[in-house]
């Protein structure tokens, strides 16, 4: 590990390796394009891009031509990799908002899930014919060019969501805070799954469908270019650019944030709130703040999700979402930009590849009756295949975590200035 | 001449006790006053009167001509009053000048707009900030500690950070509840030189809760005895060492001589 940490470290070696890394993974893939370890490696060699020490340009420019050129071109070769680096795309994004809320300001929201309701059914109601049933005539759905409001819409829809939530639990710290924030998310889901009568606003557990896709305006430059792609194409990769945006946005507005005085007063709260108020921060205008910036990014994603998937409904948005996007945040590390985005990759990865891709290989050994000491693997019963214990490995691993590290895997670091020299003070670089 | 801190019968209860019972206090500008007692004499509740933690049940606090009772705590730092923790109340897992910069909190004319922007007036009000933190950790004797996490520095540092902090607010009028607490006499009384000194340099006034007598009668220009919620003595500190209801709270009557007590009280 040593040696591997000191090739990561000098600059000239690091990007031969990271640029490697990348080029051969991204071979694999392409020439493996059902082999999950392939596509696994060149996640890892992201990550190790993430480590690498380089020009902050280079890291730049690398991080982009890897997610935005290599990643769609593996995506058209497996679908299924592109469905799968969107939806780490919107969880990333729900765990950078929930960041803020959990690991800056430290107010434990267990009902985060709720924000990213919100938001999906702003834009699910009014981008499907559902609304029709609330204001009557056949107006609706919106045209799709209405999607990119509907991005700003949900924003602030659901900041305003926030901020309801946050006025009843401002006098509330800790345990309180966390089952009325369990609650709220609750009463959100039980409203989805109610509200169909007597006016039919959500269309309850049926849920609503079909939610008008944003609209592909560059198709005529397209076809310019000589590309005639259908839809069913363009869609996935559409939609990939799309969630990526969102997620750039997301980190910078969570870094600008983090490092400014607002950052700090939310710091401050979570460390200790009544010497935070006596230092001048004013607490209620701070925790609104929080709680309204974090759920603005699950509004956003929220509608992206409810165009991506044509249809919603309650089922999406259980409790188990809110504590599975809560374990990203704390497995990734508190109060960690990085730590929330590589949280919630893990997370998404292990459930959606992982533990299928398990299941998948256990499955091809006992069709072809492979015997393991003697026992033939045809007579493993189907109960043993690893997706059943999904959950079961996901707590395994929360646990092992907690013990072994519970700061998270890449926990917040302290930001080391350099301050200008002792007075009179003189710009030191 | 009108004082900085005007307080007038202030009364608290709680329950069926009484923590401070119609006292009167003035501070005037530029001056260190102490306030002692006996453990729960109501030292520490007459701080959290006027840092708005506490709402007195009678009783007004005027701070350069305005009223400082009923306004939240930040409104009150804002004021240009501020304070520190009799057991350290630092945030401890950031740094020692993010702390400072906490500390300037109400001092920022940043609104959200300018942080997500980065525009030039956020750039240097920012830097701006910085400048100003490292310099105040400079007055306190820290500034090489800036980017160590609070809770890892030692104790006695632990408490000039405390200072540090409230004074990146920019108060008028500075509360120190033990500020030598836990200190030995040498940080004790380089404690005390660096509050003369910033009395003298920034005529800051200054108003100490504290147990250790050296200190109290070395820097304090006034002394205040609060006994059971009530000023049983106030004046410099010559006189109250020699009041003779001060001895008697602290030391407690002569039992063996009954009626010898009471006569000297009232001495």
């Amino acid at each position: 590990m040593r040696p591997f940490r000191a090739l990561l470290d000098r600059p000239v070696s690091a990007t031969i390796l990271v640029v490697a890394m990348l080029a051969v993974t991204a071979f694999a893939v392409s020439h493996y394009p059902r082999s999950i370890v392939a596509f696994m490696l060149f996640q890892a060699s992201i990550l190790l891009l993430y480590f690498a020490r380089m020009p902050a340009w280079l890291k730049a420019l690398l991080t982009a031509a890897a997610l935005g050129g290599l990643m769609p071109i593996l995506g058209s070769i497996n679908a299924y990799y592109m469905e799968i680096a969107i939806q780490v795309g919107i969880f990333v994004a729900l765990a950078l908002g929930l960041n803020i809320v959990v690991g800056l300001a430290g107010l434990l929201d267990l009902g985060y899930v709720a924000f990213f309701a919100v938001g999906a059914y702003s834009w699910g109601i009014f981008g499907s014919p559902q609304a029709n049933q609330i204001f009557g005539g056949s107006f609706f759905p919106l045209s799709p060019a209405w999607f990119f409001l509907f991005l700003l819409v949900g924003v602030g829809v659901t900041a305003g969501a926030g901020i309801l939530l946050g006025l009843p639990v401002l006098r509330l710290h800790g345990d309180y805070l966390a089952i009325v924030t369990l609650g709220f998310g609750e009463v959100i889901r039980v409203l989805a799954n109610n509200l169909d009568k007597p006016i039919n606003f959500t269309n309850g557990p049926k849920g609503i469908t079909p939610i008008s896709r944003p609209p592909i305006f560059f198709d005529p430059l397209l076809k310019a270019v000589g590309i005639d792609a259908s839809p069913n194409v363009i869609y996935p990769l559409y939609l990939y650019f799309l969630v990526l945006l969102i997620v750039g946005v997301t980190v910078l507005v969570n870094r600008r944030l983090e490092d400014s005085h607002i950052g700090r007063a939310w710091e401050a709260i979570r460390e200790d709130q009544t010497a935070a108020q006596a230092m001048g921060v004013p607490l209620v205008r701070m925790k609104l703040m929080a709680f309204a910036c974090g759920a603005s990014f699950a509004g956003a994603v929220g509608v992206l999700f409810s165009a991506k998937q044509i249809f919603i409904n309650p089922e999406s948005f259980t409790f188990m979402e809110s504590i599975g996007v809560l374990a990203m945040v704390i497995l990734g590390g508190m109060g960690s930009i990085p730590g929330a985005i590589l949280g919630a990759t893990v997370v998404t990865v292990l459930n959606l590849q992982v533990l299928k891709g398990l299941s998948l290989w256990i499955n091809d050994l006992r069709n072809q009756g492979v015997e393991i000491f003697g026992y033939s693997l045809a007579n493993l019963p189907t109960q043993f295949e690893p997706a059943k214990y999904e959950r079961m490995v996901f707590g395994l691993i929360l646990v092992l975590m907690m013990i072994f590290r519970p700061q998270g895997i890449l926990p917040a670091r302290r930001r080391v200035r350099e301050l200008a020299e002792a007075p009179p003070p003189t710009e030191v670089v | 001449m009108s004082a900085l801190l005007e307080v007038r019968g202030v009364t608290k209860r709680f329950g069926g006790l009484t923590a401070l019972n119609a006292v009167d206090f003035d501070l005037e500008e530029g001056h260190i006053a102490s306030i002692i007692g006996p453990n729960g004499a109501g030292k520490t509740t007459f701080f959290n009167v006027f840092t708005g933690i506490y709402l007195p049940d009678e009783g007004a606090v005027i701070f350069r001509g305005a009223p400082v009772l009923g306004r939240r705590p930040d409104q009150i730092t804002a004021l240009g009053i501020c304070r520190t923790f009799q057991n350290i109340r630092l945030f401890g897992n950031m740094t020692a000048i993010e702390n400072v910069l906490v500390g300037m909190h109400a001092r920022v004319p940043l609104a959200f707009w300018d942080v997500l922007s980065r525009n030039p007036r956020w750039r240097r009000e920012e830097r701006g900030l910085w400048e100003r933190g490292a310099e105040v950790l400079g007055v306190v004797g820290l500034r090489e500690k800036a980017n160590e996490l609070a809770r890892n520095l030692p104790y006695g540092e632990q408490r000039r950070l405390e200072l540090a902090r409230a004074l990146a607010s920019q108060p008028a009028l500075l509360l120190l509840d033990e500020p030598t607490a836990g200190m030995t006499q040498g940080e004790a009384r380089s404690m005390m030189a660096l509050l003369r000194r910033l009395v003298g340099e920034r005529g800051l006034s200054v108003l100490l809760i504290e147990h250790n007598m050296r200190v109290v009668m070395e820097v304090s220009d006034r002394v205040t005895v609060l006994d059971y919620g009530e000023k049983i003595a106030e004046g410099q500190p010559v006189e109250v060492q020699r009041n003779p209801r001060v001895i008697e709270a602290y030391l407690g009557r002569k039992r063996w001589a009954p009626g010898a007590g009471t006569g000297a009280a009232h001495a």
